[in-house]
C-alpha cells in the first residue's frame, strides 16, 4: 500500500520515540482503565489497612463474635463495619484482603526481578556471543521449557519450605527484616521478626523467579540477534562506536521495549503460580496472607460464606486483568504495528 | 502495437476514494477517469504514494478496510462495479478481471501447495472438476515457464524463486482467461533480468487470451517497452493520459517533462548532472489547486489556487495544466 | 521426518531421566528423610526400613539403583516382587519401568496407583483440551473476521477475564452457580457426563481464553497479509478465504501454544481434582509430595516429564505438517 505509507508518514514527526509510545499508550482505554484499576489496588494494599483500622478502629486479629441459635458465629456477611465480611475465625476480610495483596503483588514483582535478570543476561549473553555458544545455551533453555516446572515447584516448595529454606535465603530474609526493622524504627512502628512464613516467602520468589525466565531468555537473545545485525549497529561500529557504548547506546535500548512488555506480563503470571501453591498449601503460609492462600481458605466454606471466596477472588482477578490489560497496552504501544489496522 | 479497437472493456469515471486515519480522512484518489480499451495495454505510472496502487485496487473492491470509494463509476460489461454486492463483484474476481501484485514473495500462501491454489480458481469459476483443474493447472504453468510442471505442480512456494513465483501468479491470473488484466507493479521487486523475463510473459500471453491490462508502474522504461496508451498521475490525480507514443514524443505537462528528464541516461553526463525534481512528493499539504505547483518550475498563483482541467492538446493526448497547450506547442517547436 | 521423530523419541529418554533425578536430588538434599521422617520410630524398626529401601549403601549407588528400577535392569529370580514389565530373556528377567512401591499406600506399587488414578486425570485433561481448541479457535476466528463488532469485543473482554481469574476461583464459582445455586450439576465426585461439566470447564477456561487470543492476533494479521488478498483476489468467499486460506496460518501461533497448554492442564488438573474431589494423579501427586512418599512422587515426576516431552514431539510434528516451510534438523 504504496500509497497510504506515504500520506500519512507525517504522524508524530518532530517527537521523540518515547513520548510516541506514552501518547500510544494514553489512547489505549483498557490500558488506561487498567493502570487506574492498579493504582487503586496497590494504593488500598498499601495504606487501605492502617486508614481503615484508624477509621474504624478495627485492626487484623480484632474478632467479633456472636452467639445465633446458640451456636458461635464468627464468619460475618458484609456490613457497613466489615464491608468485605469477616473469615472465618472473624477477622475482618478487608483488611485481610488488601494486607495479602501486599504479599501478592510484592511476590509477582520480586519474582518478575529475579526472571528478568537471568533471562536478561542468560538471553543477551547467547545472543551477543552466537555460535557455539549461543547453541548450547538455547539448546539447554529447550530442554529446560520441556520439564514440568509447575511440577518441580511443587515439590521444591513442600521440600524447602518454611524452616527447611536454604541459609542463603534464611540469610537474605534476615537482611531484609534488618533493614525494615531499621525503617521501621524510624517511623516508630512496632518491628518484624523473622519467622518460617518469612522464610517461605522470601523462597517462594526464588522458586517462582528461578523458573520463569525461559520465556525472557528467548525474547532477549531473539531481540539481541536481530539487532547486533541491523545496519545502525554496523553504522555505529563503522564509526568507531566502543562495544560498551553499541551495548549501553543501542542495544539496551532498542531490546528494552519487548522486555518491559515481557516482564509486565510475567508479573500476572508468577501470581496466578503463587496463587496456585498457596491453594495447594504449599505456598503463602500463616501468619502471612496472599489472595491466593485467602482464596483457598475462601474454598472451604463456599456454601455457607461465599464472600470469603468471592472477595479475594474478585480482588485478585481485577488486578490480573488489570495488569494484563497494561502489558497489552505497552506491547500495542512499543510496537504500534502488532495490532492496530 | 496490435489492432486497437476502438471497443471499451473498462470505463472508470470520476474514481474517488479516502482512506480513514487517526487524523481524519484523506483522499488519496482523486476524481480519476480513464478507459481501457480491449487489447490494450494502459500503464499508469506516477511516484509511490500517488494513489496508482489504490486506483487498481478499488477495481476489483480489494482496498483495506480503511479505503473507501466515495464516488466514481467503474463501468465493466455494461454494470458499474462499485455498485456490485459482494457475491457479485466475487464472481468478476479472478473470472473477468484478475490480478498480480508487486511481491510475488508474498503473494502466494506460504502453506498451500501451488496446485491447490490454481485449481481453487478454476473449480470455483469455471466449474472444473479436480482432475480436470489439475490438467489445465499443468498446462497453464507450462505456458508460463515453469519446467517440469507436472512433477512440481504440489510444491510449496518457498520451493520456488522470486521470478518463477510471479510466473505461478501470473498462471493463477491468467487460468480464467479473464478479460482484464491487473498488474500492480508486477516486476518491483524482481532483479532486472527476471524482470524482463516477466514483462515478456506478460506481453505474449496476453493477445493469447485476447486480455486488456492494465500495468501499474514506476518505471518509465517498462511504460516505454510494454503499454499502448499511459496515465501519469500525481498526488491521486491524472495529470497527462496520452499514447505512449505521443507521450514521450511530446509531453504536455511539467510533471510529465520532469519524470522523463529524471530518467537516467547512461550516454550522458555523471549522476550529478541527474535532473532532480525539487521538492519531495508531499501530498497532504496541497489542499487546492494543482497538486504538483509546489514543485512546479513554471507555476504561477493560478496554479496554486486553481486546479486546472484535463485539457485536450491532440487527439486522445489530455493534460491537467494551466499550460496544456503551450507546453504541448512547445515540444512541436523542438522537432 | 521418520529419522526427525527417532532421534526426538530418542532424547525424551535421557530428558525425562533428567527430570527424575533433579527431582530426586531435591529430595535428597533437602532436610529431613522421607523414609524416616513423621514420628519417632525404635532403632530397630529404622534399620528395618533402612533395608528394605537400600538406604545403607552410598548415594551413588542408591541414585543408580533408582534409575535402573525405572529404566530397565536385569534380574536373575523371577520374583514376584516389583511392577513394572517384565519380559524373560532365558534364564534372566529383563524387568523395565518399576517405579517402586508406595511408603504410603501400603503394598500397592506407584505402577499400579499410576494406572488406577491416570484415567480420571486423561479423561478430563483430554477434553479439557479439545474444548480450548475449538471453542478458543471458533471465538478467535469470530473475533477476528468481525474486528470491530460488538460481539468481538464482549469476546475479547471475556477472554481477558478467563486468563485472569484463577482456576480455584472459577471452579467454587461455577460450583457455587450450577450446583448451590441452580441444581442442575453435581458439585463433585466421579460419576456420570453430569459430573465431568463442571471440571472441565473450569479447567479448559483458561486456555480456552488464551487460545481465543492467540487465534485472534494470529488471524488478524494474516487477514492484511498479502496472499489473503491474492485469494481474494481471485473471487473467493469471504468464508473459504477465512477458513481455507487465513486460518490455516493463524493457527499456527495456537499449534505451538499446545506444548505449554498440555503441560498447563496437566498442573492445572491438580486444582480441578482438588476442588471436584475427583481421584486424579494431580491429587494423588500432591498428595505423595505432602505425604513425602518418595517413590510415589518420582513416579509421577518421570511418567508426567514423560507424557509432555511426547505431547511436545506431537505438536511440533503437527506444526511441520501444517507448515512445510519448517526442516527437519534445521533448528
Amino acid at each position: 500500500m504504496s500509497s497510504k505509507t506515504n500520506t500519512n508518514g507525517t504522524e508524530a514527526s518532530g517527537l521523540t520515540p518515547r513520548y510516541g509510545i506514552w501518547s500510544r499508550f494514553k489512547r489505549n482505554r483498557p490500558a488506561v482503565f487498567g493502570s487506574w484499576i492498579l493504582a487503586i489496588v496497590i494504593v488500598l494494599s498499601a495504606i487501605g489497612p492502617a486508614v481503615f483500622g484508624w477509621l474504624t478502629g478495627i485492626s487484623s486479629d480484632y474478632i467479633p463474635s456472636s452467639v445465633e441459635n446458640g451456636a458461635l458465629v464468627r464468619s460475618f456477611p458484609p456490613s457497613l463495619t466489615h464491608p468485605m465480611g469477616t473469615d472465618d475465625l472473624g477477622r475482618d476480610l478487608f483488611l485481610r484482603v488488601f494486607e495479602g495483596g501486599r504479599i501478592s503483588i510484592l511476590v509477582g514483582i520480586f519474582a518478575s526481578v529475579i526472571s528478568l535478570l537471568i533471562g536478561v543476561a542468560y538471553g543477551a549473553t547467547a545472543g551477543f556471543f552466537g555460535g557455539r555458544i549461543d547453541g548450547v545455551m538455547m539448546r539447554i533453555v529447550d530442554m529446560l521449557f520441556a520439564i514440568p516446572y509447575l511440577l518441580i515447584v511443587v515439590v521444591m516448595m513442600s521440600l524447602f519450605g518454611g524452616n527447611n529454606a536454604p541459609d542463603a535465603v534464611k540469610q537474605v530474609t534476615e537482611a531484609f527484616v534488618f533493614l525494615t526493622n531499621a525503617l521501621m524504627s524510624l517511623a516508630g512502628a512496632s518491628p518484624i521478626s523473622t519467622s518460617s512464613g518469612l522464610f517461605q516467602i522470601f523462597f517462594l520468589f526464588v522458586a517462582l523467579g528461578s523458573v520463569s525466565w525461559l520465556t525472557m531468555a528467548r525474547i532477549v537473545r531473539g531481540q539481541v540477534l536481530s539487532l547486533k545485525n541491523e545496519e545502525f549497529i554496523l553504522a555505529a561500529r563503522s564509526i568507531g562506536v566502543s562495544t560498551f557504548g553499541i551495548v549501553f547506546r543501542h542495544l539496551i535500548p532498542n531490546i528494552s521495549g519487548p522486555v518491559i512488555v515481557y516482564a509486565t506480563l510475567t508479573i500476572p503470571s508468577v501470581m496466578l503460580a503463587e496463587a496456585f501453591l498457596s491453594f495447594l498449601g504449599l505456598g503463602v503460609q500463616a501468619p502471612y496472607s496472599s489472595w491466593g492462600s485467602l482464596a483457598a481458605d475462601g474454598i472451604k466454606n463456599i456454601a455457607v460464606y461465599p464472600w470469603q471466596l468471592v472477595f479475594p477472588g474478585l480482588v485478585m482477578g481485577m488486578t490480573l486483568v488489570a495488569l494484563n490489560l497494561i502489558g497489552d497496552g505497552l506491547r500495542d504501544a512499543f510496537d504500534p504495528k502488532s495490532s492496530k489496522s | 502495437m496490435s489492432d486497437v479497437t476502438t471497443k471499451t472493456i473498462l470505463e472508470v469515471l470520476g474514481l474517488t476514494v479516502s482512506f480513514e486515519q487517526a487524523t481524519g480522512s484523506t483522499k488519496v484518489v482523486n476524481d480519476v477517469s480513464f478507459e481501457v480499451l480491449e487489447g490494450e495495454t494502459l500503464g499508469i505510472v506516477g511516484e509511490s504514494g500517488c494513489g496508482k496502487t489504490v486506483t487498481v485496487l478499488s477495481i476489483l473492491g480489494l482496498l483495506p478496510e480503511t479505503g473507501t470509494i466515495d464516488s466514481g463509476k467503474m463501468i465493466f460489461e455494461g454494470r458499474d462495479l462499485a455498485k456490485l454486492s459482494v457475491e457479485e463483484i466475487r464472481k468478476v474476481r479472478g473470472s473477468k478481471i484478475a490480478m498480480i501484485f508487486q511481491d510475488p514473495l508474498s503473494a502466494l500462501h506460504p502453506l498451500l501447495p501451488i496446485s491447490t491454489q490454481i485449481c481453487e480458481v478454476t473449480m470455483l469459476h469455471r466449474g472444473f472438476n479436480r482432475d480436470e483443474a489439475r490438467l489445465h493447472a499443468v498446462r497453464m504453468l507450462e505456458l508460463v515457464g515453469i519446467p517440469d510442471a507436472e512433477k512440481r505442480i504440489d510444491a510449496y512456494p518457498h520451493e520456488f524463486s522470486g521470478g518463477m513465483r510471479q510466473r505461478i501468479m501470473i498462471a493463477i491470473a491468467l487460468s480464467c482467461e479473464p478479460t482484464l488484466l491487473l498488474a500492480d507493479e508486477p516486476t518491483t521487486a524482481l532483479d532486472v533480468t527476471t524482470q524482463a523475463q516477466i514483462l515478456n510473459l506478460i506481453r505474449t500471453l496476453n493477445p493469447k487470451f485476447k486480455t486488456s491490462t492494465v500495468l501499474v508502474t514506476h518505471d518509465l522504461g517498462i511504460v516505454a517497452q510494454m503499454t499502448d496508451r499511459v496515465a501519469v498521475m500525481y498526488g491521486g490525480r491524472i495529470l497527462e493520459i496520452a499514447k505512449t507514443s505521443d507521450l514521450f514524443r511530446a509531453p504536455s505537462n511539467p510533471y510529465t517533462k520532469a519524470l522523463l528528464k529524471s530518467v537516467p541516461d547512461p550516454s550522458v553526463g555523471r549522476i550529478e548532472d541527474l535532473y532532480q525534481i525539487p521538492g519531495t512528493a508531499d501530498f497532504s499539504v496541497v489542499t487546492h489547486g494543482c497538486a504538483f505547483a509546489p514543485r512546479c518550475n513554471r507555476a504561477e498563483q493560478s496554479c496554486r489556487e486553481e486546479l486546472p482541467e484535463l485539457e485536450q492538446v491532440s487527439e486522445g493526448h489530455y493534460s491537467r495544466c494551466h499550460f496544456a497547450k503551450e507546453e504541448y506547442l512547445s515540444n512541436q517547436s523542438k522537432h | 521426518m521418520k529419522v526427525y521423530i527417532f532421534k526426538r523419541l530418542a532424547t525424551i529418554i535421557p530428558m525425562s531421566l533428567l527430570v527424575v533425578s533433579v527431582t530426586w536430588g531435591l529430595i535428597r538434599i533437602a532436610p529431613g528423610n522421607f523414609y524416616l521422617s513423621e514420628k519417632k520410630l525404635p532403632a530397630a524398626i529404622k534399620e528395618n526400613i533402612k533395608k528394605k529401601y537400600g538406604l545403607e549403601s552410598s548415594l551413588v549407588e542408591q541414585y543408580l539403583m533408582m534409575l535402573g528400577n525405572m529404566t530397565c535392569r536385569f534380574s536373575d529370580s523371577d520374583d514376584s516382587e516389583g511392577a513394572g514389565l517384565k519380559i524373560a530373556i532365558r534364564s534372566r528377567t529383563l524387568r523395565c519401568f518399576d517405579f517402586g512401591y508406595s511408603l504410603k499406600y501400603e503394598g500397592q506399587s506407584v505402577n499400579e496407583i499410576l494406572s488406577r488414578h491416570l484415567p480420571y486425570s486423561a479423561v478430563i485433561g483430554l477434553l479439557a483440551f479439545l474444548i480450548a481448541l475449538v471453542g478458543g479457535v471458533s471465538l478467535g476466528a469470530v473475533a477476528a473476521t468481525r474486528k470491530d463488532s460488538r460481539v468481538a469485543r464482549y469476546l475479547m473482554s471475556l477472554s481477558m477475564i478467563g486468563i485472569s481469574v484463577p482456576t480455584f476461583v472459577l471452579a467454587p464459582v461455577l460450583v457455587l452457580a450450577f450446583s448451590f445455586g441452580l441444581y442442575w450439576l453435581p458439585p463433585a465426585r466421579w460419576g456420570g457426563m453430569e459430573h465431568l461439566v463442571l471440571p472441565v470447564l473450569s479447567l479448559s477456561a483458561v486456555y480456552l481464553a488464551y487460545i481465543a487470543r492467540l487465534t485472534r492476533t494470529g488471524l488478524i494479521e494474516v487477514l492484511k497479509s498479502d496472499y489473503v488478498r491474492t485469494a481474494r483476489a481471485t473471487g473467493l468467499s469471504e468464508a473459504r478465504v477465512v477458513v481455507g486460506h487465513a486460518l490455516k496460518a493463524g493457527i499456527l501461533p495456537v499449534v505451538s501454544f499446545s506444548g505449554p497448554a498440555i503441560a498447563g492442564l496437566l498442573a492445572g488438573s491438580v486444582v480441578s481434582e482438588r476442588i471436584f474431589a475427583i481421584p486424579g494423579l494431580g491429587n494423588i501427586f500432591v498428595q505423595s509430595v505432602l505425604n513425602r512418599d518418595e517413590p510415589l512422587t518420582l513416579g509421577i515426576v518421570a511418567f508426567v516429564s514423560i507424557l509432555i516431552l511426547v505431547c511436545n514431539l506431537v505438536v511440533d510434528v503437527v506444526y511441520a505438517l501444517i507448515d512445510p516451510r519448517i526442516r527437519f534438523g534445521e533448528r
